[in-house]
């Protein structure tokens, strides 16, 4: 089992929920060269010694920059390197980036941390000790020169990777002394740069990785060959906590490219054969018969109806609570109580789930793509049966994350069919159907929120009681909190630097009846605040018209003592032009929250014409704290709303009989070219605080668009998906 | 057996008839620029063009298709990048995880060969290849920035 990050303890066990194998590691941020210990650099037996764990420098000068989070699209491999290279002070036209191996990771005592790649942590939770390492290692490579000309490090200068030392006039470069700066002890003491004065993190720099994505060249792990290579097509019982009933391999032997039929667990079959396609098309043709299991019956209508039962349970998890909720609205004047939903939702990655596994019998290697090298290594080593220490995880670029790749069922399952065939590497590939039906699903839930407004319209009580489905209590149960699941309330707590409720009123209550379906859940970008922005941030605005006061004017009323919440929501109102008229025909929706460490809001422009919504604008304002590349958090803004629209408009995984019925994307729509609103982005670091980027914008997509759309129509949509409900 | 032109060389394939074109062109071709995203026709993942015309592989048979008619690949659509939709793609740094773009890149590509000055209306109609990542409007300016001429970078 795993146990609990205590990052303040520097020791944490990680942990891959499908596998539910733990490796303890400690957690050591050294700045020591592995020159030291003799080991040789992981890109191969030629490379020069490293400077330390995150820098190499070439003798042909380029500097070669270890990334230990996982690219996924995001551009974390770009900000990271960004940073290092701030501090090292080389010519960023040299630079490259290479993953180190989580294996190597665990041989070095964690030299480079955490590899996890998820909660928009990617930047804010790396940032300090990358940049200390670009720090240490510009030091040891200035204190090698130093050394060498015999004169005082401190009265030599860097620009580029040159050294210089003007008062002899000599000068020398990061390449020609790296080998010798492998030997110098590394700065006792390391002052990082006021970001203030950073030249190369904070620019807009192109991403490092954009070449070979236009000329089909960049290799994702679907794409992975091997001389000898067999190819496997997987199918899962689709019926949630189902399995084999029965299965004729012989049916398929003689298929052309057929090598084997693997039964890889009481759920899983897989079928290996030369390609890939032939693996696929015997797959279908193999005859199975399923044991539906115990929920066999499941509807999304009973599931619906189990939440909504939840609504009024007397016993619920509180996650935020001062004053007297239920006593103020028991006495108030005047109440208004509304009941929101949202539905699962699939990650729907453009990669389908893949890994590549070669087994020997004392060794186990794969290659995936994931978002966590380190769970992908205790997931390969549990299955291959092997101590992680002979097992190796190469991580490739991922097509696409948003959580899913977080969960390492797909490495199990590449290495149980490693092991059938051993000596030979397997590429396992799920179809898109496979990929659809065994999700780890955005959560389900539904709140019913209710508010007091006295007769200046003030919001004198709020009680939102959630009811449904815990992500930690699946994948993650050691961390919950005495049976509570404090991330269900995501954007909603009093005081948490994660995402506190914007929002001072006299008295609230905020908790969580929790109501597990047999539905796995997991992480999808923007996690629970997705929901937990509709709930509030719609019902505010239906405050608001119930107090009849505009609702930006009515959402200040309550934030003043929340300013950096307040600071995005008036630069949004600000560009949109929230007091001018709406252009004829068009509505505007504001929306504010905070999430990931970040503050986040977005004001929209919509109209409804012959039964459609089209989103017309979107103005979207974004406070992280301090900004590595604002380029990328631009496009990262930018794409949090054709992933949160999508959500909004189209997501929807529905279940009956006991299975999800969508299974491609005929069935699963998301958002297109088409419906793609203009964005602005606005970009508000206020400095002090790192905040994540990624993910928190997302949440302000669809409550920003839904009160959009009740300006417009009058349509107040509680029940997401909008494609369920008509306009016309 | 198939007999295939792609990216101008003509190239037998022993292979089922039945198979879709798209994974001839990954398994017994290697050339993976191409991508399995949906293997319905939806996604666009795996658009290649067919005698110039944009074309999702990965629900035609590869029986579909003679030697006669010319297939381009993402890797045959420059010898280096070159194309106009490329040099305009990297001026705006269009791709996040890249995993469609071969895709887009030959629908945007596809798209200017039949209309070089494509509105927002053509473009809209013309490129729905899906992109979760959310690069829709950077594969919409970089459109334009072909049309015009422009992404003189790289």
């Amino acid at each position: 089992m795993t146990s609990q990050i205590d990052i303040s303890r520097r020791r944490f066990v990680v942990g891959s929920a499908a596998a539910m194998g733990g490796l303890s590691l400690g957690f050591s941020m050294a700045f020591m060269p592995e020159a030291h210990a003799q080991a040789a650099a992981p890109a191969g037996a030629k490379a020069p010694p490293e400077v330390n764990a995150w820098v190499v420098v070439r003798p042909d000068e380029t500097v070669v920059i270890r990334i230990a989070r996982s690219e996924m699209g995001q551009g974390t491999l770009t900000g990271l390197a960004q940073l290092v290279a701030e501090e090292l002070e080389c010519d960023w036209a040299r630079v490259t980036t290479e993953y180190p191996g989580p294996s190597e990771n665990l041989r070095r005592n964690r030299v480079w941390g955490n590899f996890s790649t998820g909660g928009s942590r990617g930047v804010r939770e790396s940032e300090k000790y990358v940049r200390e390492g670009g720090a240490a290692a510009r030091f040891m490579l200035v204190s090698a020169a130093a050394a060498a000309w015999n004169v005082p490090a401190a009265e030599c200068r860097v620009a580029k990777g040159v050294i210089t030392h003007a008062a002899s006039g000599r000068s020398t470069t990061y390449g020609q002394v790296a080998d010798a700066a492998a030997r110098m002890a590394p700065p006792a003491n390391i002052v990082l740069k006021d970001p203030k004065d950073w030249t190369i993190a904070g620019q807009p720099l192109p991403r490092l990785d954009t070449r070979d994505k236009l000329t089909g060249k960049q290799v994702y792990g679907a794409d992975l060959r091997f001389p000898g290579m067999l190819s496997a097509a997987v199918k899962a019982c689709p019926y949630f906590g189902g399995r084999i009933a029965s299965y004729d391999a012989a049916a398929i032997a003689g298929k052309p490219g057929v090598r084997k039929v693997v039964k890889v667990d009481d759920a899983t079959l897989v079928v290996v054969a030369d390609t890939w396609w032939q693996a696929k098309s015997a797959l279908d043709a193999l005859p199975v018969t399923w044991d539906e299991g115990p929920n066999a019956a499941l509807t999304s209508a009973a599931i619906a109806e189990t939440l909504s039962a939840g609504l009024d349970a007397p016993e619920a998890f509180v996650g935020n609570s001062s004053g007297d909720a239920k006593g103020a609205l028991a006495k108030a004047a005047r109440t208004v109580t509304a009941t929101y939903a949202f539905p699962y939702q699939n990650h729907a990655t453009m990669e389908p789930m893949n890994a590549t596994a070669l087994f020997t019998g004392e060794r186990c290697e794969v290659w995936a793509p994931t978002q966590n090298g380190e769970a992908s290594l205790a997931a390969a080593a549990e299955a291959a049966g092997l101590p992680p220490a002979q097992c190796e995880v190469h991580k490739l670029l991922l097509g696409g994350g948003f959580g899913r790749r977080g969960f390492q069922d797909y490495v199990r399952q590449a290495v149980l069919v490693a092991k059938a065939v051993p000596g030979t590497h397997v590429k396992l590939l799920w179809s898109r159907e496979e990929d659809m039906l065994h999700g780890f699903y955005h959560p389900t839930t539904q709140c019913r929120l209710t508010g007091a407004l006295d007769e200046q319209g003030n919001v004198t009580a709020l009680h939102m009681r959630i009811s449904g489905q815990s992500i930690m209590a699946s994948v993650r149960p050691e961390a919950m909190a005495g049976g509570m699941d404090p991330v269900v309330f995501q954007g909603l707590t009093a005081r948490s630097p994660e995402g506190m409720l914007g929002y001072a009123i006299p008295n609230v209550l905020i908790d969580h009846a929790m109501r597990n379906p047999p539905v796995r859940p997991g992480f999808w970008r923007g996690v629970n605040l997705n929901q937990n922005a509709v709930y509030v941030e719609c019902f505010m605005d239906e405050l608001a018209h119930a107090a009849g006061v505009d609702p930006l004017a009515f959402r200040r009323k309550f934030m003043a003592g929340h300013p950096k919440h307040l600071a995005v929501l008036n630069a949004v109102a600000e560009r949109i032009g929230w007091d001018t008229p709406a252009p004829k025909g068009v509505g505007r929706g504001i929306a504010q929250i905070m999430g990931f460490g970040s503050y986040v809001a977005a004001a929209a422009e919509v109209s409804v014409a012959s039964g459609e919504l089209k989103v017309h604008r979107i103005v979207a304002a974004t406070d992280p704290g301090h900004v590595v590349n604002p380029a990328q958090v631009e496009r990262q803004v930018e794409g949090s709303f054709a992933y949160g629209l999508s959500a909004c408009l189209y997501g929807e995984c529905t279940v009956d009989k006991g299975r999800m019925e969508q299974e491609n994307f005929d069935t699963y729509d998301v958002l297109h070219m088409a419906q793609m609103p203009k964005v602005e982005t606005i970009i508000i670091p206020s400095g002090g605080f790192w905040g994540g980027v990624g993910e928190p914008t997302i949440a302000v997509a669809a409550p920003a668009v839904l009160n959009a759309l009740f300006a417009v129509s009058g349509k107040r949509i509680r029940l997401l998906p909008l494609k369920n409900h008509p306009l016309a | 057996m198939p007999r295939l032109t792609v990216n101008g060389q003509v190239r037998d394939v022993e292979v089922d008839p039945d198979t879709p074109l798209l994974w001839v062109i990954r398994e017994q071709l290697g050339l993976t620029g191409t991508k399995f995203g949906c293997g319905i026709a939806m996604c666009g993942a795996c658009t290649v063009h067919i005698d110039g015309v944009p074309t999702r592989s990965c629900a035609l048979p590869v029986s579909g298709v003679d030697a006669a008619q010319k297939i381009v690949t993402i890797e045959g659509l420059s010898p280096d990048g070159s194309h106009p939709v490329q040099r305009a793609w990297l001026a705006l740094d269009v791709p996040q995880c890249g995993y469609c773009q071969s895709g887009m890149i030959m629908a945007a590509a596809g798209l200017l060969e039949q209309n070089p000055k494509p509105s927002d209306a053509d473009i809209n109609s013309e490129i729905t290849n899906i992109c979760r990542c959310g690069t829709y409007n950077k594969v919409r300016a970089a459109i334009h920035l072909a049309a015009d001429g422009g992404g003189k970078a790289g």
